[in-house]
């Protein structure tokens, strides 16, 4: 659990619940914002069964694959957010 | 897809549609109309007959006869779809395509088919008049007759709409040198016609979109010309299938039997962004579904290349070489994936389901 | 597909593979929690690219595979009804009940719709008022505030053919069954206690009491803890000592997961450390865990397999009670009590799902119980363990 997949969002649609129209590659599907309500257009958002649960965040994906693919092996120190051991991370 | 009107069936309501049925009072199917009597004889004589126009049909026997020499392909098959209508075709098209194929992949010319309608009470007159026109539109684009018919008509709820059962006839273009699951071996290249997936994928959305907005339409045609273009040229060939239901892995898994493994190279095999991306959504594998226009062939190794340049030559520009024929490893058929990883692919024990794990 | 296809990058998975082999100095047993992951490691052929030195079991979290058998049962005795129209997500559908999965229930007569999304159930009530629209709810904290949605949005606008089966399941708890003794354990199938694996009462890092296997580690699912925060995680790692690191579901993220996991192992920390940044919040999402509290009240619910886990589900409240398909369809169980259903099979799901049993040690595997003739749940989902391993099994010369 649980499929979810990232998408971009292209128009926002208000009705009962606040919905957008998310672009996932070359497919385009009408999402529900209710638990993001405030993703605008071209926020990217993580999508499970038709709801965005999530924002994604752009730079932080960017970052983490710049990690990744440098030769830099501090990968677990830098790279993440280790909030058992640094409480400043909550 | 755009947002157009459509009937109960699916079917886009055409700009000028000239009903070749003015029937008066019945604009449906009821029960009178498979009963033999005189509404039977109208609806035979002015939708089948006047569609398909046929010799063989406008001689009204019970059986036509055919002069034939040669080596004789036959195929039967059963038909239906939901929803009737779809992006790229319709249960007629479809009828004649599935046809026509299972006659190619035998290495037979197409000559002649018939038609057998299982209709149920309250079916439009109109949805199958569009079905007729375009079973018979196909049928001639693809060179097949159509040359013997029947229709039945079941009670309301037993029918789903329409059935047709067809049986197809063909001319083996080379006799001497068959081409059949049997005469696969290990070395033989595996090569697909076009990008896989499309016909399943669009009919899966075409009978519930679940609000997915997409670009999409079947594949479905006759592949006659793909296989044609093969023979002609005297291509080391050795079997061909279409991969329908089930897709390339069903086609794999029963062409692989028990003696061999086929090795498949993910990154070779062509899809479409669109049906990637529709089944990414949806939790599909496209593998697993059905294209009902594309070819599978199996080529020995050294000609593998010159076939795939016929075929890009033809028009089928994304054409691939896919896999290839190894004696019998553990599994009938494997994936060596993009990431470098090799996996089992299985056949799916159903029908493949929109999963949300 | 952006953001997605960056995290299939080749190049990637092989240097960080790399990396695992060369940093596990030793042999670490990891348990991915989430039948997802499960999924991705079988789907991208990742356990190949481990190596010998990891070993992965696969955990309870698919919730195909432990939505109880009451549940089934009645969501097949409510699809019977003609009225009904049963929506599920097509990850149900051949999962075997006492008589029969929802598919043969079609068979039966039965009205069952595959959905993708909750939305679809309430189009569908909307849409149908003449008919009675029952949603099978299942999944975990991922999930729920989805239907919470719904039924929040039914109860505003008065949609009252809308009806829900709740089945949600929550992790915390099944983890806890996993590794502390097991005095909740009720289950009617026959449970194979392993002797040797015994806690080590004077050890910080404590020995999962009833598995076969020490699990050194886990890889916490990410889109559980997109909702819940990556801290609920914090009591469980502390208690028992281990390393859980929470991961993304592409294959860079589930081998970036194992190396994560394996350095804390190799240093001797434990801790929980979120490897899904780009989602994850620390604080998760509180708009709908809220939803969720609204909707729903924890209680003690049946996993299947496991017996009865306290705070192992979700049920709806009296406040949306209207809504609740228990109560408007108050049907009688099998044999007309309320006792759990005893597993019609020698389906030993039981074990499989606590890691007790390794499904390769399973006699049944590959034998009587493959994906067309599952004996039980895990063999159907397309991320149970037992699917999962049946896949790898037949790959290995």
């Amino acid at each position: 659990m649980c499929l979810a997949l990232p998408g971009e969002i292209v128009e926002r649609r208000e009705g009962a619940l606040p919905m957008a129209l998310v672009r996932f590659g070359t497919v385009r599907r009408e999402v529900c914002l209710a638990y993001v309500p405030d993703a605008a257009i071209g926020d990217w958002v993580i999508v499970h069964v038709g709801f965005a649960i999530q924002r994604l965040d752009e730079t932080e994906a960017r970052r983490t694959l710049a990690l990744l693919a440098s030769a830099d092996d501090s990968l677990t120190d830098s790279g993440t957010t280790d909030t058992a051991r640094d409480p400043e991370a909550r | 897809m755009t947002d157009d009107s459509r009937d109960s069936h699916g079917a886009l309501e055409a700009p000028s549609l000239d009903c070749p049925v003015p029937f008066g009072a019945y604009e449906r199917i009821t029960l009178a109309h498979g009963s033999g009597g005189r509404l039977a004889a109208r609806l035979v004589h002015d939708v089948f007959v006047t569609a398909f126009d046929t010799p063989e049909l406008r001689a009204a026997h019970d059986a036509a006869t055919l002069a034939f020499e040669g080596r004789l392909a036959v195929t039967t098959d059963a038909f239906t779809v939901s929803p009737l209508f779809f992006p790229g075709g319709d249960l007629g098209s479809l009828a004649v395509h599935g046809t026509v194929n299972d006659l190619a992949c035998a290495g037979a010319e197409p000559l002649a088919m018939t038609v057998a309608f299982v209709l149920e009470e309250g079916l439009e007159l109109s949805v199958l008049s569009k079905l007729v026109r375009s079973l018979a539109d196909a049928a001639r684009a693809a060179g097949i007759r159509v040359v013997a018919g029947d229709t039945k008509v079941v009670e309301r709820g037993r029918g789903d709409g329409v059935y047709v059962a067809c049986t197809g006839l063909g001319r083996v273009l080379r006799p001497l040198a068959p081409i059949a699951p049997d005469a696969i071996e290990p070395g033989l290249a595996i090569l697909v016609s076009g990008p896989l997936g499309d016909h399943g994928t669009a009919v899966l959305l075409a009978r519930d979109p679940r609000g997915v907005e997409v670009e999409l339409v079947s594949d479905a045609a006759s592949v006659w010309p793909l296989a044609r273009t093969l023979l002609d040229a005297n291509v080391a060939l050795r079997c061909l299938r279409d991969p329908t239901r089930g897709g390339l892995v069903a086609v794999a898994h029963e062409l692989a039997g028990t003696a061999h493994t086929f090795v498949l190279d993910e990154a070779s095999i062509p899809v479409r962004p669109e049906v990637a991306d529709v089944c990414e959504l949806l939790g599909l594998d496209p593998l697993h579904v059905a294209s009902e226009g594309r070819l599978v062939a199996f080529v020995e190794a050294h000609d593998a290349d010159r076939a795939l340049a016929l075929w890009h030559a033809s028009g089928a520009t994304d054409a691939a070489i896919v896999g290839t024929v190894h004696p019998r490893d553990v599994a009938p058929v494997v994936l060596r994936t993009r990431l470098g990883s090799t996996r089992v692919l299985d056949l799916p024990a159903g029908e493949p389901m929109p999963r949300i794990c | 597909m952006k953001h997605v296809d960056e995290w299939r990058d080749p190049t990637l998975l092989r240097a960080l593979a790399d990396r695992i082999a060369r940093e596990a100095t030793r042999s670490w047993t990891l348990l991915e929690v989430c039948g997802g992951q499960t999924h991705a490691f079988v789907r991208f052929g990742l356990l190949e690219l481990l190596p010998p030195t990891i070993t992965m079991v696969h955990g309870p979290g698919c919730p195909v595979c432990v939505t109880p058998l009451e549940v089934l049962e009645r969501a097949r005795q409510i699809a019977l009804r003609p009225e009904v129209i049963l929506c599920t997500y097509g990850d149900m559908l051949r999962v075997p009940g006492v008589h029969g999965d929802l598919l043969s229930a079609r068979a039966d007569g039965a009205d069952v719709r595959i959905v993708s999304s909750p939305l679809e159930a309430l189009d569908l009530a909307r849409r149908s008022p003449d008919r009675v629209v029952v949603f099978l709810a299942v999944g975990f904290e991922t999930t729920a505030p989805t239907t919470a949605a719904l039924i929040e949005l039914a109860d505003r606008e008065a949609i009252t053919n809308l009806q829900v089966l709740a089945a949600h399941v929550r992790v915390p708890p099944a983890l806890d069954a996993l590794f502390a003794p097991t005095a909740t354990a009720n289950t009617n199938v026959n449970v194979n206690v392993n002797a040797n694996a015994n806690a080590n009462t004077d050890d910080t890092a404590q020995t999962p009491s009833d598995t076969n296997a020490r699990i050194d580690g886990l890889l916490a699912a990410g889109h559980v803890c997109t909702i819940e925060g990556a801290d609920v995680y914090a009591p469980l790692s502390e208690r028992f000592g281990i390393p859980i690191v929470v991961t993304g579901f592409e294959p860079v993220d589930l081998l970036r997961g194992v190396l994560v996991c394996v350095r804390r192992l190799e240093r001797g920390d434990a801790g929980v450390e979120n490897a899904y940044t780009r989602i994850v919040r620390p604080e998760g999402n509180p708009l709908a865990r809220a939803a969720v509290d609204r909707v729903f009240a924890v209680a003690d619910v049946p996993w299947r397999g496991f017996g009865v886990l306290p705070g192992g589900g979700l049920a709806i409240r009296e406040r949306f009670a209207a809504h609740d398909a228990t109560r408007r369809f108050a049907l009688p169980l099998v044999g007309g009590t309320d006792e759990p259903i005893r597993e019609p099979t020698s389906c030993r799901a039981a074990d499989v799902l606590r890691g007790r049993l390794r499904p390769l040690d399973c006699p049944e595997l590959g034998g009587r119980c493959t994906p067309e003739t599952p004996l039980g749940a895990p063999m159907v989902s397309s991320e149970g363990a037992c699917a999962a391993y049946f896949s790898r099994r037949s790959a290995h010369t």
